[in-house]
C-alpha cells in the first residue's frame, strides 16, 4: 500500500487560499472542540442575559410601596398621593405607635405649622413622603433627553469590558498557537508545504471569526434581553452602537489577531509569550481604561474614535451620546481599515522572519531586520 | 533525483555550509553522516525551501526544485513535533491536506500508515497520551501521509526502539523501492553503514566524501587484503606492498594495484598452503574518523 500511485503525485501545490482554510478550519474546530471554551462562553452569555434582564426590572423588585398611618381627618390628602398605602388609626398616639413598631413606615398627623401638617418618622425624615406632600416649584427641562451620566458612564464600562476581554481572550489564544507550532517544530512540516503568510492568515482568519462569533452572540443576548424586557434603552438608544461596536471590533480585532501571532513568532516557549505579548495587552488596555476616564468628555472621545486601537469603543459612545456627524464613524471605519492593512503587512514580515529563530526571544528590530 | 549545487549559508558570519554539493539518487537510501554542528540540519532545511541559501542551489532531475516539487516532499525535522492534544489522525488527515490531499484520500492514507506503523489502535488518542517510541512513529506516519516523492529525514531512527527500528525501515526501504530518493541524516555511522545505499559525509560544513559504500572506499583507502598462510614473511619482499599488519601466518597488507595483489597470492600458493586470501573490508568508521579529521 505504500507503493506510490504516480498519478496522485501530480497534484500540484496547496494554494495559497486552500491553505490558509484548511488553517482556519483547525483553529476554529479546536476552539470549538474544546469543553472549556464552550462552557466559559456558554456561562458568559448567560451572566450577561442576567445582567441585561436585572438591570430594566431589578429596580422594580425593591420599588415596594410606602405604608403611611394617619388619623381620619387627613386619610383623603395622604390618599391622594402616589405610591402610598393608608392604614387610618384612631388618634395621634396610635399613629406614633405604629411608626415606632415598624408596623408602618411613617405617620401623617395635623400640625401646627404653615403646611398644617406633621411628618412621624421613626429614626430618619421620610423623605420621599415629605416630597409628595410638598410644594414643588415649576421645572422647565432644556434637554429632556440628554443621556443619563450615570448610565453613559455604565455603557462605556460595557463596551470597554467587552472589547477588552474578547480581545485578550483571542489575542492569547492566537499566540498560543502560534507559539505551539514553534515549540513543537511541527510549523518546519508546515513551512515546506505552505507558505509562511498562508498559515498567518489561516490563524487570523480562523481567531478572527470566533472573536467575531462571540461578539455578535453577546450583542444579540444583550438585544434580546432589551426585547425581553421592553427596554426602550437596548432597543433604540443602544440598537446602533451596539452594530458599530460589532463592526469595528471585528476589523480591530483582525489588527490585533496578526499582531498577537507576530509577537509570538518572536519567542520559541511559551514560557516568554507574557514578555512578548505585554506591549499588545498594553495597547488593549488602553482604549478600556480611557473610555472609563472619558466618557463625558466628548473632545477625548472624538479623538480616540481617530486611534485605530481605542475606535471599537470610542466610536459607538460617540453613536450613542450623538456628538458627532453621520460621516464621522464612517471616517474611523476607514482608518481602521487602513491602519489594518499596513500592520497585516508589518506582521506578516515579522512573523515570517521569526519562525524559525529559536532560543532566546527575537526583538522587533531584528525581525524586521534580518 | 534530487541534486544539491555549490551551496554555501552562513548565520551571523559563521559559515554553515561551504560549497556544498551532492546527490540523492532515486531508489536509494542515502545516509547524511556528520557529527553535531556538521551542517545536516541546514543543508537538509535548505532542500525543504525552510531556509534559504546564500549561494547555491537545490535540483530536481536536473531542473531548479519549486514550491510544488516541495510541497510533495516528506520531511521529518531533527526536533519532533506534532501539536500534542490533536488526536493522532486528525494531525495526519491536517497534515496531508496542507500538502495538497484531499480530507478523503488523507483519512484513507492516514488508516493505513497508522496500521502499518503498528499505531492503530492509537488512531484516536492524542501525541501527548503516546508513548515516546509511539510519538516518534506518528512523526514517521507525518513525513509519510501525503506520498512524498522524495523523503527528507533528519535523524529518523534516534530515540527508536530496535523493533521500531526495523517497521520504520521497512516503510522507508518501500517509498525508496517505489522509485523515490531517500535521505536521512544520522551521527551512527554503523546504522547509516548497515542500512543505506549511499552516503555523504559532512564535516565542519564541507562535503567531505559522498558516494555508495565502494566507491567511498575506493576513494578514501587503497585496497586491502588479508592472506593466512604458514609463513607469510615473503610478502615483504613483493614490490608494490606495504604490510600494515604482520603475525607469523597472518599479514594484512595494501597493493598499489590488483596485479602486485595477484602476485602476492601466486607466490603464497608456490610456497605452500593458503588457509584464505580476501580483500579486507576497512570499517566505513575509520574512514569516517579520517575524512572528517
Amino acid at each position: 500500500m505504500t507503493a506510490i500511485d504516480p498519478s496522485l503525485n501530480r497534484r500540484g501545490r496547496t494554494g495559497f487560499w486552500a491553505a490558509t482554510g484548511i488553517v482556519a478550519e483547525r483553529e476554529i474546530m479546536t476552539r470549538l472542540r474544546s469543553k472549556s471554551f464552550v462552557i466559559s462562553t456558554a456561562i458568559m452569555l448567560a451572566l450577561i442575559l442576567a445582567g441585561v434582564i436585572f438591570s430594566s426590572i431589578g429596580p422594580e423588585l425593591f420599588d415596594s410601596e410606602s405604608r403611611v398611618a394617619t388619623v381620619s381627618s387627613l386619610t383623603a390628602t395622604v390618599e391622594a398621593l402616589d405610591g402610598v398605602v393608608v392604614d387610618t388609626l384612631s388618634g395621634a398616639d396610635a399613629v406614633r405607635q405604629a411608626v415606632q413598631d415598624g408596623t408602618v413606615d411613617a405617620g401623617v398627623l395635623p400640625g401646627e405649622g404653615p403646611s398644617g401638617l406633621l411628618v412621624v418618622g421613626d429614626r430618619e425624615a421620610p423623605s420621599a413622603l415629605i416630597q409628595l406632600l410638598s410644594i414643588t416649584p415649576e421645572v422647565q427641562l432644556l434637554d429632556p433627553n440628554a443621556p443619563d451620566p450615570m448610565l453613559t458612564y455604565f455603557i462605556g464600562i460595557a463596551f470597554g469590558i467587552v472589547f477588552f476581554s474578547s480581545a485578550i481572550t483571542f489575542g492569547q489564544t492566537i499566540a498560543q498557537s502560534v507559539v505551539e507550532e514553534k515549540q513543537s517544530r511541527i510549523v518546519e512540516i508546515m513551512l515546506a508545504a505552505v507558505p509562511a503568510r498562508a498559515i498567518l492568515a489561516g490563524k487570523v482568519v480562523g481567531n478572527s471569526v470566533l472573536a467575531f462569533g462571540q461578539i455578535v452572540l453577546i450583542a444579540a443576548v444583550v438585544l434580546l434581553g432589551g426585547a425581553i424586557t421592553g427596554s426602550q434603552l437596548l432597543l433604540d438608544g443602544l440598537g446602533m452602537p451596539i452594530t458599530w461596536f460589532v463592526v469595528l471590533f471585528t476589523i480591530g480585532f483582525v489588527m490585533l489577531a496578526a499582531l498577537y501571532a507576530a509577537a509570538a513568532a518572536l519567542v520559541s516557549r511559551a514560557e516568554d509569550l507574557g514578555t512578548a505579548t505585554s506591549p499588545l495587552m498594553m495597547l488593549i488596555m488602553i482604549p478600556y481604561v480611557l473610555v472609563i476616564v472619558f466618557n463625558n468628555n466628548p473632545l477625548a472621545l472624538q479623538i480616540m474614535s481617530y486611534v485605530p486601537f481605542s475606535a471599537p469603543v470610542a466610536v459607538p459612545m460617540r453613536v450613542y451620546l450623538q456628538t458627532q456627524a453621520w460621516w464621522e464613524p464612517l471616517l474611523s471605519l476607514a482608518i481602521l481599515v487602513a491602519s489594518t492593512v499596513l500592520i497585516i503587512g508589518f506582521a506578516a514580515r515579522v512573523y515570517e522572519r521569526s519562525l524559525l529563530k529559536t532560543g532566546a526571544m527575537v526583538k522587533w528590530k531584528d525581525a524586521l531586520k534580518a | 533525483m534530487l541534486s544539491i549545487h555549490a551551496i554555501n549559508r552562513s548565520f551571523k558570519g559563521h559559515q554553515a555550509l561551504k560549497d556544498v554539493s551532492f546527490e540523492v539518487r532515486d531508489g536509494l537510501m542515502t545516509g547524511f553522516v556528520g557529527a553535531n554542528g556538521a551542517g545536516k540540519t541546514t543543508a537538509m532545511r535548505i532542500i525543504l525551501g525552510v531556509l534559504s541559501p546564500d549561494s547555491g542551489e537545490v535540483r530536481v532531475d536536473g531542473r531548479p526544485i519549486t514550491a510544488e516539487d516541495r510541497a510533495q516532499f516528506g520531511y521529518m525535522p531533527e526536533e519532533r513535533g506534532l501539536y500534542p492534544k490533536m488526536k493522532v489522525h486528525e494531525q495526519l488527515v491536517y497534515l496531508a491536506r496542507l500538502h495538497g490531499m484531499t480530507a478523503a484520500s488523507a483519512a484513507a492514507r492516514a488508516d493505513a500508515l497508522l496500521e502499518q506503523l503498528g499505531l492503530g489502535e492509537r488512531r484516536g488518542d492524542t501525541l501527548e497520551s503516546l508513548s515516546l517510541g509511539n510519538q516518534q512513529r506518528a512523526q514517521i506516519a507525518a513525513a509519510l501521509v501525503h506520498e512524498p516523492t522524495a523523503l527528507v529525514l533528519d535523524e529518523p531512527f534516534s530515540g527508536l526502539d530496535p523493533m521500531a527500528v526495523e517497521v520504520t525501515l521497512d516503510v522507508l526501504r518501500d517509498v525508496a523501492r517505489a522509485g523515490a530518493p531517500v535521505l536521512f541524516s544520522s551521527h551512527q555511522l554503523d546504522v547509516v553503514e548497515r542500512l543505506c545505499d549511499s552516503l555523504v559525509i559532512l564535516a565542519h560544513g564541507e562535503v567531505r566524501a559522498a558516494g555508495t559504500r565502494e566507491e567511498i572506499r575506493a576513494a578514501h583507502a587503497r585496497p586491502e587484503w588479508v592472506l593466512e598462510t604458514e609463513d607469510a614473511g615473503f610478502v615483504r619482499g613483493i614490490p608494490g606492498i606495504e604490510v600494515l599488519e604482520f603475525d607469523g601466518g597472518h599479514v594484512r597488507f595494501a597493493a598499489d594495484s590488483v596485479e602486485a595483489a595477484d602476485r602476492v597470492l601466486r607466490d603464497a600458493i608456490e610456497r605452500g598452503t593458503v588457509r584464505s586470501f580476501a580483500p579486507s573490508i576497512r570499517p566505513l568508521n575509520e574512514i569516517f574518523q579520517e575524512v572528517v579529521r
